[in-house]
């Protein structure tokens, strides 16, 4: 690959890229307070709970469909533990609870990955949505923890403003979340940890030969994918002002699993633009007729439309454009022989231990 | 904890290879949990016998149901390496289809809102075996047309089914608006029957549902181990190339897999249909039923099935009564600690194979 090719490549990346990051920066003066709310702060936060996902299924090779039911324990527990409508009647400040939610989810989390990080593929991804299932059943039944028809009203910090009449504040903390946790998987994928993990996602027998201790390398980045699906959590409760059994239920995880699949399941960034597609989607298709409430449909089809046309998602048709027009330039042969679609079909047969 | 020494070698060989101590008490931890479960269950039932009886009748009798679902998820996954995931709305089409059908042959009197009417003999089984047929060819629409052409691609295909999955879901609800209601099942079955030794009685249906799911076994243990259609599926699943290369239609067995697989789906819709109700959250409760009894079982393992489907029903049905009281609604936990149980010791569950 020549320079310029390089050059260029990155240009198509980190253009895109940067100019987004400014539009968001100043989204509040260009955006009506109810689009700012409604569309762009929950894509945000959408966008950590599919980053969380996608962190796992591109660098661990876990596709995971218990991030749902983890933001929901880090929400409920932080909604239990401040005063709200429903829910256990105990009234702590909210940063504390807000501590305390973190830790549950990525406690949750590390036992769960404790248990589920000896297998792998697809079985991982079987284990996982079973686990996030009965976690949506367990707030269903237990009503002393999500009340009857959710915990309502739940308190926030104080720096976290009415989110309908003063969206700003919740904005910009989702946004500085959202941008921490980006920056965060990008430099942590440099480091040996991150480094070990990638191993462990492209074989984890020659991982093991080397002396690594694979389960304990998968249960800790379950661990950290909780930790970032728990900000997501917080942030869905503040935003909602309420969290019930409904907010982590099936649809609520596939959901989350479109949004990732949009963006495109092996590229960080691919989390923040699939959600945006998809609050964009919600707020626009609630005002056709045609659509009315099956919203599902709609949904399930650009979905089956996604992996069957382009694994990569919308990442992986930009990857193709990047690699297009990288190869007018240098002449040569395609800048990057393995795309995103190579990356997606070599995760997707993520080898069995034998 | 040796995984390469579970994970590799599944037969008593692997209990020749000493052990290291963590998985020692593992073991034990887990042989004190059992052994705990039990004793709490004996003391229950010898407080309480007919109670005893009456729920492990409705465990043995939903296990029953669990299998005749779950059966037709392994058995695609066992010779496809497919997992359904829209095996759960599948089940919800063919309860709500086989209701609506019903409704319209006896003109909408026998059917009631978990009523104990009956319906005639044929207005059960049309429904029953058109619902079936329905299901099974939307199965196998959805296998030629989009997973035929990925496979291998396990992830992707899962990906297909759970959007096929939420679209039927979604427009079965449109279509039947999703209002719960229970099928009428036939008259010419008794309501109910005298259980012998005792004074009690139990409902007729569910015994029934039972010794179809005996049925449903014994008929795909007879297919798979003693037909040449079985032959083909199990060489199949060990070596799908070299079945093909000797001159054997291999998709047109992978068809007839999946057909009989989501037909199983929708004969599980029917059944449950009849003896719990249909409901619009059927598919996520029958999706995750499915899983978890495939994973306690190991995947594509029909005894497996059996046994996962079996352990399920009995702790979903003894949970919800032995619990102490005040705390029964935390019987999933149960369902949660079943699996945990299950996982730590055999991660690729009771009767599972590496791939």
């Amino acid at each position: 690959m020549n320079r310029s090719a390089l050059t260029m490549e990155r240009l198509f990346w980190w253009g895109p890229g940067i100019l987004f990051a400014l539009i968001l920066l100043v989204a509040p003066l260009l955006f009506t307070d109810f689009y700012l709310s409604q569309v762009i702060t929950k894509a945000l936060w959408l966008g950590i709970a599919a980053a969380s996902l996608i962190f796992l299924a591109a660098y661990v090779g876990m596709v995971s469909l218990g991030q749902v039911a983890l933001y929901g324990i880090a929400g409920f527990t932080m909604a239990n533990l401040v005063e709200a409508d429903g829910g256990s009647p105990i009234a702590w400040n909210p940063w504390l609870a807000t501590g305390v939610g973190i830790l549950a989810a990525v406690g949750a989390g590390l036992f769960i990955g404790a248990i589920a990080s000896r297998s792998y593929g697809i079985y991982f991804l079987m284990i996982t949505l079973a686990v996030g299932v009965l976690t949506f059943y367990f707030f269903a039944q237990v009503t002393q923890l999500s009340g009857f028809g959710g915990v309502n009203n739940v308190t926030r910090p104080g720096i976290v403003s009415n989110p309908v009449t003063d969206p700003q504040n919740l904005f910009y903390i989702a946004l500085g979340v959202s941008a921490v946790v980006f920056l965060f998987v990008r430099y942590l994928a440099r480091t040996p940890f991150g480094l070990a993990l990638q191993g462990v996602r492209d074989d984890p027998s020659r991982m093991r030969a080397l002396g690594y201790n694979v389960p304990l390398l998968r249960m800790l980045a379950f661990g950290l994918g909780a930790l970032i699906a728990s900000f997501a959590g917080i942030i869905s409760v503040w935003w909602n002002t309420r969290i019930s059994p409904g907010s982590i239920d099936l649809s609520r995880t596939i959901d989350v699993l479109v949004i990732a699949v949009i963006g495109g399941l092996y590229r960080l960034e691919g989390a923040w633009v699939g959600a945006f597609v998809f609050a964009a989607l919600d707020n626009w298709t609630r005002g056709l007729d045609i659509v009315g409430q099956r919203f599902n449909t709609v949904i399930g089809a650009i979905f089956l439309a996604i992996v069957l046309l382009s694994p990569g998602g919308l990442m992986g048709i930009w990857q193709t454009i990047v690699d297009f027009f990288g190869r007018q330039l240098s002449g040569g042969p395609p800048a990057r022989p393995t795309g995103a679609a190579g990356e997606a079909q070599h995760a997707t047969d993520s080898p069995q231990p034998s | 904890m040796s995984e390469a020494a579970s994970a590799a070698a599944p037969d008593w060989r692997s209990r020749l290879v000493a052990v290291p101590a963590g998985t020692l008490a593992l073991r034990a931890a887990v042989t004190v949990v059992v052994a705990f479960v039990a004793v709490w269950v004996a003391y229950k039932a010898y407080g309480d016998p007919r109670t005893f009886v009456i729920v492990g009748l409705n465990g043995l009798t939903l296990a029953g149901l669990y299998f005749v679902v779950a059966s037709g998820f392994t058995l695609i996954f066992g010779l496809m390496r497919v997992v359904n995931m829209a095996h759960g709305s599948l089940y919800m089409l063919a309860g709500f289809f086989a209701l609506e059908l019903q409704t319209t042959l006896t003109g909408g009197e026998a059917t009631s809102a978990f009523g104990s009417s009956q319906a005639g003999l044929g207005d059960w089984i049309i429904p029953l075996v058109v619902a079936c047929l329905a299901v099974g060819l939307i199965g196998l629409v959805m296998q030629q047309l989009f997973l035929r052409w990925n496979q291998g691609q396990e992830l992707r295909q899962a990906l297909i089914t759970i959007a096929i999955g939420i679209i039927i879901a979604d427009q079965t609800l449109a279509h039947f608006g999703g209002i719960a209601e229970s099928l009428a099942a036939p008259d010419a079955f008794p309501e109910s029957v005298h259980l012998p030794f005792s004074d009690l009685t139990y409902p007729f249906f569910r015994i029934f549902v039972l010794l179809v799911a005996v049925a449903v076994g014994l008929a795909l243990w007879a297919m798979i181990q003693r037909t040449r259609f079985g032959m083909i599926v199990r060489a199949g699943v060990d070596d799908r190339q070299m079945v093909s290369a000797l001159g054997i239609n291999i998709q047109l067995v992978f068809a007839s897999a999946f057909f009989l697989g989501a037909m199983l789906a929708g004969l599980g819709g029917v059944l449950g249909g009849t003896m719990i109700s249909v409901d619009k959250a059927n598919d996520t409760q029958y999706l995750l039923i499915s899983l978890i009894v495939v994973i306690i079982g190991g995947m594509g393992s029909l005894a497996g099935a059996a046994l996962g489907a079996l352990a399920l029903g009995l702790v979903d049905s003894f949970g919800d009564v032995y619990l102490p009281a005040g705390y029964t609604n935390y019987s999933i936990l149960l369902i949660f600690g079943l699996l945990v149980l299950v996982l730590a010791v055999r991660p690729l569950g009771l009767f599972g194979r590496p791939a």
